[in-house]
């Protein structure tokens, strides 16, 4: 007999399409589907697939009561022995509905689960919550994610032990788990200084905690006087993407003047984003940066100014250092230009 | 990207439909919208009924702006 597992993937993994169908509602279908495949070979027949979930990822976020509450019936119908959602890599609403659904079937059905995806998505967030196995930043690390997840997956079926997170390849969650070292405690400490000298990579074993936290700023007193720029993650770029900002992963930004633009039209804007259906967008570019509004809000005198300088790139697979850059950078110019205020907008 | 507007000392809103995202990234004022790929906007009204609405949200994120907060801070529409 082999253990069943209940397989969460999105549109994309189950072929179903790209952005254009990551509206498409939660379905249940028999067996495996696309990446259930690398599963079931890692498995050679210990455990089995017999549903996978498929949900569009915008469905998921934008449905996420109803999604959810529709998925939990269904795996606690089928009770299985295990669910597993993904891996998402780096893809950012697909790894928030992985850890989801995965701590929601692990919460309230008391049924093991595992997902997989890179450090950097912001799923991982409930890697504390929830095993989720660390994969590379693009499907190009299924070869590596899917075994690991399976061996994961079985070892936790079996009732065997969950060794330390650096053995069993699942991100760090706080809880310790004794092992043996190889070699003895002064001669790793040497090792990793000798690395550090050489500016070679090293692993720490004792990483400190990350709290990046900004506090907020003041609030803008009087509205009427203030200067507020723009500014989007949703890759709005004049018509023909001057910049040549990428579709995903962008490299770089993009700063447009707005001086006497009273309306974004399809004729003078449009999206360089390829991470969501650029067709809305595209048709009405202030349904992502909203000038048509503030130039109403100017004229009315609610604010004193629209800068005339909007900056803009694509956030889709867009590495954290470099959005962190971008915006460090131009956050200088923005400052230099006495605005004193921003509105971000992000699909 | 919002909390590098931030730390250079320039209150943000971040205006976003998944707003658990924008409270990872560390945004402090947050609107949520209404969708995806169209966050201040819905083809499914009509051109002024779907103004309207981007009217309400954008005046959502100025008062935001005006609004003291302490922590992160979610306001509804």
């Amino acid at each position: 007999m082999s253990f069943k597992v209940v397989h969460y993937i999105n549109q994309f993994f189950a072929g179903i399409g790209g952005e254009e169908m990551a509206h498409v509602p939660a379905e249940l279908r028999d067996g495996l589907v696309g990446p259930g495949m690398a599963l079931k070979t890692a498995w050679k027949g210990e455990a089995e697939i017999v549903k996978t979930i498929v949900c569009g990822d915008s469905y998921f976020a934008e449905h996420e009561a109803d999604a959810k509450a529709q998925i939990l019936a269904w795996v606690k119908e089928i009770q299985p022995d295990m669910f597993i959602a993904g891996p998402a890599f780096n893809a950012g609403r697909y790894g928030y509905a992985c850890a989801t659904i995965a701590c929601a079937v692990q919460d309230e059905l008391g049924i093991p689960v595992l997902t997989g995806m890179y450090e950097e998505n912001p799923g991982a967030d409930m890697k504390n919550k929830i095993l989720i196995v660390a994969t590379a930043n693009s499907a190009a690390g299924m070869r590596k994610a899917a075994p690991a997840m399976a061996k994961l997956s079985l070892k936790i079926m079996k009732g065997e032990p969950v060794g330390a997170s650096c053995e069993e390849g699942y991100m760090p969650n706080g809880i310790r788990r004794n092992f043996f070292e190889k070699e003895p405690g002064a001669k790793r400490a040497v090792d990793m200084l000798v690395k550090k000298l050489a500016g070679r990579p090293f692993v720490t074993e004792y990483p400190m905690p990350v709290f990046d936290r900004v506090p907020p700023n003041k609030a803008i007193k009087d509205l009427s006087k203030a200067t507020i720029a723009l500014c989007t993650s949703g890759g709005i770029v004049p018509k023909g993407n001057p910049d040549h900002i990428e579709s995903s992963s962008a490299s770089h930004y993009g700063e447009y003047s707005i001086a006497g633009v009273d309306d974004l039209t399809a004729d003078t804007f449009e999206t360089a984003h390829g991470g969501y259906d650029p067709v809305y967008a595209n048709e009405d570019p202030d349904r992502v940066l909203p000038v048509d509004i503030m130039r109403e809000f100017e004229r009315e005198g609610k604010i004193g100014k629209l800068h005339d300088l909007y900056y803009a790139t694509v956030g889709n697979g867009t590495s954290v250092a470099n959005a962190k850059s971008f915006a460090e950078e131009y956050a200088q110019k923005l400052l230099q230009a006495g605005v004193h205020a921003v509105i971000m907008t992000s699909t | 990207m919002v909390k590098e507007i931030e730390r250079a000392g320039i209150p943000v809103v971040h205006m976003c439909t998944v707003t658990p995202i924008s409270l990872t990234v560390g945004a402090n004022r947050i609107v949520p919208t209404i969708a995806i790929p169209h966050p201040l906007g819905n083809p499914a009204l009509s051109m002024e009924e779907e103004k309207a609405i981007r009217r309400k949200l954008v005046e959502r994120a100025l008062e935001a702006l005006t609004t003291e907060v302490e922590d992160q801070t979610i306001f509804e529409v």
